[in-house]
């Protein structure tokens, strides 16, 4: 990581507005409550970001722990190439998902969290979504790690681009035969689907700013970054924080901090600072690379580049289609929120949102940022590439790393591509004069 | 004479083309990239003046009445005699940084006398290497130098006391600092009277054409850089440009009729679709992994202890088919090792590397789009039959008859796109200033 400019080890201290400084403050008290459970006797629930099932899990009173989330907030923070490394050594292969090793390390390391705290050990797993293959065989190996109980939900693919009546009820039956019955066994208190409604009524209103803010970056210029900067935005409504009311008040800062820069007519704030002149308007499939997030976000902010829409902040579930949780249809609103994750998305109905995000925010085109470690983003992305760039006549462009392991992500050649991208744009406006 | 520069900084070597007023090539010029980015650009540019002030002379000996091949003929003569003094002086400058080396001074006589007569040896055959219809191993003074002076050092090695590795490492040192002194401007007058004067009997009218050449004023009014090393380059920003813009429009310049172009250069593969202006609306290239780019020849030359530019020529005399199934190249070298060792033939083998490589390129050909008519291919792989044979094969294959178009300037094709966009940002801005005065 050393030695190129921007990364975390050399930059001044990175900006930070008041919605970010609040959330901080929400992870630190979380992760607070969860270095506390042995003493407070608060139990927690190991659980996934796609499709999570937060107002359930915490109307149990239980504290959910993402170790995705873990994962990418220790490549934030520099450790997750030891983190990989110890996980190597105890066998598993350089292709096994980062985020995975990165867990594994990290527990090999004291389970300590981000925040410097230990974690506690988890009182239940509970598999919240199998879309991707690689998170049942996470959930097997810390079974053995940790020999916790299992729940696991069965989510069915969108393979038709669509969730039927059966689907969802077929989910329904498993929240209630299976899910419910386990959680109810960890946390010894009986399901409460008038607290499980009132949660889900909080989500609903979160969710309405949150898509507010997310659709804000159709003005020119954008007064959001809605890929890096997105990634701050979805944090609470797709970690702990759904169905709270810390995350209603939020996202309604949230929301008055961007209208405000929507009424004075600027650009994102990235941390190095205003955004200067809105130059590039790109809609970014795939996630980021979280090790040299800062260093990767330069490289777009310096070209006066801005995501004005991208996939990976649908990626816990998507709400800009009009989809809210019910207060009125418990189980069934939680059935098609998981199921409607963006990974559970057939490849034609991707193709679809990336086309609509494309026209929808006068973008110039699309950028796939392919993960070396995530099936589950990284195939057809080629195909979706090229029919997206076919329906909407705008170039797309195409680069690879990795999620947490820093050495997948070559920034001398990312960034080389990046610059060839948007000078390629930056000709295809002006045709041959440039 | 006003000229636009183009500079492709390349991870192996550093071109420059410029362009005359009215969009013509006047010269091109080449040298091996090295630890000063700045002295690469210098020489490449100054290479590239030297060949325009080359073709000045052809231009005047057309103009004197000299029919073609005898004009042809006494610029392939001077053009020998111009590059041997450039060589002997570069020679000069490589004793003088080794005279300077504390390793030489504090040495005992014998082995200064040693090296002595390793470098009177070279600068001995100087003439001879320079000779019509001589082979050189290469025109970079590094490699030039290092194909003559290791077998001279192995020479006088075996005669005398003095040890082989002191005597290169004497090379190692004095040729990084030859490298990285910036080229002399004015050196083209000189040489080429010393050329002259080393032709006895010059026709007078080459003499005056050379006079007239040496003596032509060149002014840069536009520079664009590109390639690997662009962003180290003297230039600011808005005068750099990515290497997939400059290969799309050096190759439409080239090839109007180009829909997709293949580039292997030394570090990357690039595969970029154009449309019918030479704009870029789609590329790929190689992202985590380097394999299969120009460099896995230039490693597989020095296993063979061959010049990289052999192995090409090499390859084409294959009469069997041997499947080499790895791209990386470190892992090829193992390859290759373990097939010599069961006794398959060098020719096969070689054929079989490159192969491997541009399968490799067919696969980001592939992702970029395909292969559409007509497909340039470009950089410094292109300069190697047994790749080019493979590339035809290959996109037989899988796209059926496709006009193939390979040109013999093809690794200037980014610095001609370079030059192409300095031209045009200095059309734009005469533009407009004109419309400010109106």
């Amino acid at each position: 990581m050393k030695g190129f400019p921007g990364t975390p080890t050399e930059a001044p201290p990175a900006h930070k507005d008041d919605s970010q400084l609040r959330q901080k403050q929400m992870l630190a008290d979380h992760y607070g409550r969860l270095a506390r459970a042995g003493e407070t006797g608060e139990k927690n629930v190991y659980t996934f970001v796609p499709g999570n099932l937060t107002e359930l899990v915490r109307s149990f009173d239980l504290l959910p722990v993402l170790p995705e989330i873990n994962a990418l907030q220790s490549a934030m923070r520099g450790k997750s190439r030891d983190y990989i490394a110890a996980a190597e050594k105890a066998g598993h292969s350089e292709d096994v998902c980062t985020y995975v090793k990165c867990d594994l390390g990290m527990k090999k390391a004291g389970n300590v969290g981000p925040t410097g705290e230990p974690l506690p050990d988890p009182d239940l797993l509970l598999l919240s979504y199998t879309g991707c293959f690689t998170f049942m065989k996470w959930f097997e190996i810390l079974k053995q790690e940790y020999d916790a109980p299992v729940a696991m939900l069965h989510v069915p693919y969108q393979a038709d681009g669509m969730v039927t009546d059966s689907m969802r009820d077929y989910v329904v039956k498993q929240l209630r035969e299976n899910v419910i019955p386990k959680l109810e066994a960890v946390s010894g208190k009986k399901y409460d689907e008038d607290r499980l409604r009132g949660m889900l009524a909080e989500s609903a209103k979160a969710e309405d700013d949150l898509v507010w803010v997310l659709e804000s970056a159709r003005n020119r210029p954008s007064p959001i970054d809605a890929y890096f900067g997105g990634v701050y935005y979805i944090g609470p409504i797709f970690t702990a924080f759904r169905g709270t009311e810390d995350a209603v008040d939020y996202y309604r800062l949230l929301r008055n901090e961007v209208a405000t820069r929507v009424e004075r007519g600027l650009g994102p704030i990235t941390p190095e600072g205003e955004l200067g002149e809105e130059r590039f308007r790109i809609v970014v499939e795939g996630p980021p690379n979280w090790t040299d997030f800062r260093a990767f976000w330069k490289m777009f902010a310096d070209e006066g580049a801005v995501a004005v829409a991208s996939t990976y902040t649908k990626v816990g579930g998507v709400y800009d289609n009009g989809f809210r949780h019910d207060p009125d249809h418990p189980l069934e609103t939680l059935a098609d929120y998981c199921m409607g994750c963006y990974t559970n998305l057939n490849l034609p109905s991707r193709v679809d949102m990336l086309t609509r995000y494309v026209k929808e925010y006068h973008a110039d085109g699309v950028l796939v940022n392919s993960i070396k470690s995530c099936n589950s983003f990284s195939a057809g992305q080629l195909m979706m590439l090229r029919e997206v760039e076919s329906r909407t006549g705008r170039p797309a462009g195409f680069i690879e790393s990795d999620l947490v392991d820093p050495r997948y992500f070559s920034h001398s050649n990312i960034k080389n591509r990046l610059e060839s991208y948007f000078q390629m744009i930056a000709q295809k406006r002006s045709g041959a004069a440039v | 004479m006003k000229y636009c520069v183009g500079i492709d900084l390349g991870s192996t070597t550093t071109k420059a083309v410029i362009l005359g007023e009215e969009g013509r090539i006047l010269g091109r010029g080449i040298t091996n990239s090295r630890s000063n980015y700045k002295v690469a650009c210098d020489v490449a540019l100054s290479e590239a003046l030297v060949d325009a002030r080359f073709n000045l002379v052809l231009q005047g000996l057309d103009q004197s009445g000299l029919d073609e091949t005898e004009a042809a003929d006494a610029l392939e003569l001077l053009s020998l005699r111009f590059r041997e003094q450039q060589y002997r002086s570069d020679l000069a400058a490589f004793t003088e940084a080794v005279r300077v080396l504390p390793e030489m001074k504090n040495a005992e006589a014998e082995f200064r006398e040693a090296f002595d007569e390793v470098m009177s040896a070279v600068v001995g055959e100087a003439s001879e290497l320079f000779a019509p219809g001589a082979s050189r191993r290469s025109d970079f003074f590094r490699d030039l130098l290092a194909s003559r002076y290791h077998p001279m050092a192995e020479e006088v090695v075996r005669k005398g006391k003095v040890g082989f590795n002191r005597l290169v490492a004497l090379f190692d040192k004095a040729i990084l600092r030859v490298e990285n002194l910036p080229p002399d401007p004015g050196r083209f007058a000189p040489y080429a009277k010393a050329a002259l004067a080393a032709i006895p009997g010059s026709d007078p009218a080459l003499v005056q054409a050379v006079t007239a050449a040496a003596g032509t004023e060149m002014e840069a009014v536009g520079s664009v850089g590109t390639g690997y090393g662009r962003a180290t380059l003297p230039f600011p920003k808005e005068q750099i440009r990515s290497e997939i813009l400059c290969h799309g429009l050096g190759a439409h310049a080239m090839y109007p009729r180009t829909r997709t172009v293949l580039d292997i250069g030394g570090q990357d593969t690039k595969a970029i679709q154009v449309d019918d202006e030479g704009i870029v609306t789609s590329f790929q290239m190689n992202d985590r992994c380097a394999a299969g780019c120009g460099r896995y020849l230039g490693y597989i030359a020095d296993e063979m202890n061959l010049g990289v530019q052999e192995l090409g020529p090499l390859a084409c005399q294959s009469t069997r088919k041997v499947r080499i199934n790895s791209t990386c190249t470190v892992f090829a070298g193992a390859e290759l090792r373990e097939r010599l060792s069961l006794g398959e033939n060098r020719e096969d083998i070689l054929a079989g590397l490159h192969r491997a490589i541009v399968l490799r390129a067919m696969s980001l050909l592939a992702r970029s789009g395909g292969v559409d008519s007509e497909f340039t291919f470009t950089g410094g792989v292109a300069k190697n039959p047994a790749a080019v044979e493979a590339l035809h094969g290959l996109v037989k294959d899988n796209y059926g008859d496709m006009k193939i178009n390979i040109s013999p300037d093809s690794i200037y094709t980014g610095a001609l796109g370079a030059a192409l966009f300095a031209r045009r940002g200095l059309l734009n801005q005469e533009k407009s200033a004109q419309e400010v005065v109106q």
